[in-house]
């Protein structure tokens, strides 16, 4: 019983960073523009919103600050992607090269030092119900907004007009353009609330995850929210169902490696990456016809004045 | 709120004996570095007239409009509102002051359904539910039935059109602009839609209607200007004219005459497609199914149809861009060819030319040269032990310029640097000097001016006189009407028996290419000369 909650609190924990990061990142594509800076974006966040927490000893302004601090490196991919028209896969690859080294230049003096953790919500009586209460009510704050923000987005995308002109924008710029919709200025929009979503991802990890920083700390995560977004179709339920899937199998294999089951840890350790990618395969082979990715994915939108 | 006064302040004026007009344009030009697009044009659109704006392709007729729709600022001159100048700096302010547009390439998205894409043409003032019940409502009114939940993509050219027109109707413009709507219909789509224009022309809205179709104009319209390379040519009642004279206009000269040489002696089949069925190979493609016709040397073979029926993937299939499974669904002088490449195509005596000029018909960034030798390497010597034969390809470039009149800047220009027209003639000149047995071609003469067409027109008669089989695709019923010996109709993928072109008449196509079978019921003009 006490295991199966732990490993549920676990997979919460380890799913969280990439749903944040790949909702953001979903909003960008579904713009037409395709950020591949997100690892980048993420671990400047991460040294940002420890050097807040550390420097305020809150929480709350690390997390402001890793949020920021993304916003900021999607400005940069703004202006070159959309700005000047440099190829989007250039620019996005990179910011990531950019924000490794520029995080690591930002925590160099923060390596070693620790802060206290965020705070998990705790509710007399609720969370002390065996099995369910700490994954429900026992949570840091962190896991409840991911869950917010998905929700909030999907809203957004198919429940809201401004939604509406997003997806459109993705679909088709010359038409959006012809419809008098300022193409650059919404994609800017989408490409900064990706960024300020992977700022929070990247926070996240030494505010929550473990309460110290190690340059290097988002180990791939920013990749792999790429991939999820890819896999998931660009919708934000499938989002969901893949960002907790890759972590529940990130969780279970390494527990599966303690009990010394005969198969090789390498085997092992690539499976939450094979699992993904079969199921959410498996799910958009259901939808017949039409295609899944916004068409303007990607292409460069010069208007002519 | 501005604009809005102003209509109110002008209304006195126009109870006066002269109305004032709805539009006018004073002076209007358009610079893009050195090249004049509009020079200095003055047009008057009055309520309740359906006004046509002819030209040919570059004669600047899209840039005036886009002037007018506020999509692209002017260089000098002014745009009058109902008496009145004003600036429109985009498209959301020139629909508030009441003027609607139907693009010529649909400002639609695929992936959206219809009712969204509506929804995104509005100023979004009212709610999705209050804007789909008006949807319906004017669809209805107008007799253009839409179906607001399916997504575009699986819409026809003509369902797709019918989006923009109810779009831009439901702001309740008082002028509409609708560039070259016609290009893409079938005969009967064309004439629902003149019932539409009319209706709006007895309410009172005015219309503006680029085309190059003249017929068409002379029956609609009241008032034609001609544009022809930027400047306002002549503005004229087209009842009164002639469709000779009004092309003479638009040319600035007389067209060359396409003559077919009579007796033309059709003789062994060259291309036979046996039961070609295939799977698509992208999203919203159209599947091929059961696609047989024979093609003999001497003959050509029109195929109508409109866009997206599987024109392209038949082309693809023929040229060797897919390959099917079964050799003998494509028969090459004889040999089995399903299987075989481009090369080997080519090989066998095949030529092909695609719709697409610019990026499938050559790479726009190379030389004519190095273009030439890319569809010509195998099989016309230009390459030997692997080194290019620069002379040679040369040589092909200067054969092709003076055969087919091709006007270009210098010796060896970059393929992009032509226009449309003289890219065509070089693209349909280089593969017709290899002597093809068998000459695929896609689209021949789509945007290009009237005088390189008939001579591409010229040259393709003169191939199938010479004994090589020639299949033109094209959406052009006149074309067709012109040069093929026998016309097939594309539609869902699926290809008709083919008609004598002489029995060809432009109902019996319309009907097909709109997915009926014919029915017995006899058709009464015939399309042809």
């Amino acid at each position: 019983m006490e295991l199966i909650e732990a490993i549920i609190l676990a997979v919460l924990a380890a799913s969280t960073p990439l749903l944040i990061a790949a909702t953001g990142e979903l909003v960008t594509e579904r713009s037409g523009v395709l950020n591949l800076g997100v690892e980048g974006m993420m671990i400047v966040g991460a040294a940002c919103g420890f050097a807040g927490a550390w420097l305020t000893g809150s929480v709350f302004v690390g997390a402001l600050f890793g949020i920021v601090a993304g916003t900021m490196m999607s400005l940069i991919f703004a202006l070159m992607a959309l700005g000047l028209a440099v190829n989007q896969v250039a620019t996005g690859l990179a910011l990531t090269i950019l924000g490794v080294g520029l995080s690591g230049l930002i925590g160099a003096g923060f390596v070693g030092e620790r802060i206290t953790p965020a705070v998990h919500l705790a509710v007399p009586g609720l969370t002390d119900i065996p099995l369910v209460g700490r994954v429900l009510f026992g949570e840091d704050a962190f896991v409840y907004f991911s869950i917010a923000l998905v929700i909030g987005v999907w809203w957004f995308l198919y429940r809201t007009r401004a939604g509406l002109i997003l997806r459109a924008c993705g679909d088709n710029h010359v038409s959006a353009h012809a419809l008098g919709y300022p193409v650059l200025r919404i994609r800017t929009f989408a490409v900064m609330f990706g960024g300020a979503c992977a700022g929070l991802a990247g926070a996240y990890l030494p505010l929550a995850y473990t309460p110290f920083f190690i340059p290097g700390m988002t180990a791939g995560r920013g990749w792999i929210a790429l991939a999820l977004v890819v896999f998931s179709s660009w919708r934000p339920g499938r989002l969901v169902i893949g960002a907790y899937l890759f972590g529940a199998v990130t969780i279970l294999q390494l527990h599966a490696q303690g009990w010394g089951i005969g198969i090789p840890s390498q085997f092992m350790s690539a499976l939450p990456y094979l699992a993904t990618v079969i199921v959410l395969v498996l799910l958009s082979r259901a939808r017949s016809g039409g295609s899944t990715a916004p068409a303007a994915l990607g292409t460069v939108f010069v208007p002519d004045r | 709120m501005q604009a809005h006064q102003r209509m109110l302040d002008s209304t006195p004026d126009g109870l006066n004996s002269s109305e004032p007009p709805l539009l006018r344009t004073i002076g209007l030009t358009k610079r893009y570095g050195d090249f004049l697009a509009n020079d200095d044009i003055d047009i008057d659109i009055r309520p309740g007239e359906i006004h046509a704006l002819l030209g040919e392709n570059g004669a600047g007729k899209s840039t005036l409009v886009k002037a007018i729709y506020g999509l692209i600022q002017p260089s000098a001159g002014e745009i009058c509102w109902q008496g009145r100048p004003v600036v429109l700096s985009g498209p959301s302010e020139a629909r508030s002051l009441g003027i609607g547009m139907v693009f010529q390439h649909f400002s639609l998205f695929d992936n959206l359904t219809v009712a969204e894409n509506v929804a995104l043409g509005l100023d979004g003032k009212e709610s999705f539910k209050e804007m789909s019940a008006r949807l319906e409502q004017v669809s209805k009114l107008y007799g253009l039935p839409l179906d607001p939940k399916r997504e575009v993509w699986q819409l026809s050219v003509g369902q797709r059109q019918r989006i923009e027109i109810v779009r831009a109707l439901m702001q309740d413009p008082k002028f509409l602009i609708l560039d070259e709507p016609t290009a893409v219909l079938t005969p009967q789509e064309a004439d629902q839609l003149f019932i539409v224009l009319e209706r709006l022309k007895a309410e009172g809205r005015a219309v503006l209607y680029i085309s190059h179709k003249l017929e068409e104009v002379k029956r609609l319209c009241d008032t034609a200007t001609i544009l022809r390379g930027g400047r306002k040519i002549e503005t004229c009642n087209p009842r009164r004219e002639t469709a000779a004279s009004l092309a003479r206009m638009m040319v600035g000269g007389d067209i060359k005459e396409v003559k077919a040489a009579s007796g033309r002696k059709t003789t062994v089949p060259r291309l036979v497609v046996n039961d070609l069925s295939l799977v698509p190979a992208e999203a919203h493609g159209v599947r091929l199914e059961h696609i047989s016709f024979e093609l003999k040397g001497g003959e050509i073979l029109g195929i109508a149809g409109v866009a997206g029926n599987g024109q392209d993937e038949l082309f693809a299939a023929l040229s060797g861009e897919r390959l099917s499974k079964d050799p003998g669904t494509v028969v090459i002088e004889g040999i089995a060819a399903g299987h075989l490449s481009i090369t080997q195509r080519r090989k066998l005596g095949a030529a092909f030319v695609p719709e697409e000029r610019l990026g499938h018909g050559t790479a726009p960034r190379m030389k004519l040269s190095e273009n030439a030798l890319l569809t010509g390497h195998a099989a016309s010597g230009m390459v030997h032990h692997g080194f290019i034969d620069t002379a040679a390809t040369l040589k092909t470039v200067d054969r092709a310029t003076e055969a087919f009149d091709v006007r270009k800047a210098k010796r060896d220009p970059e393929a992009a640097s032509l226009s449309g027209g003289n890219l065509q003639k070089f693209i349909v000149g280089r593969e017709i000097l290899r002597n093809p047995a068998v000459l695929v071609v896609s689209q021949p003469t789509w945007g290009v001016d009237a005088g390189a067409a008939a001579v591409i027109r010229q040259a393709l008669l003169d191939l199938a006189t010479a004994g090589a089989a020639v299949l033109v695709t094209s959406q052009d019923l006149d074309e067709l009407a012109e040069i093929a010996d026998r016309i097939a109709v594309m539609f869902h993928g699926k290809l008709s028996a083919p008609l004598a072109t002489r029995e060809a008449s432009r109902e019996k196509l319309g009907l097909l290419m709109g997915g009926s079978s014919l029915e017995p019921k006899e058709a009464v003009h015939a399309v042809g000369p």
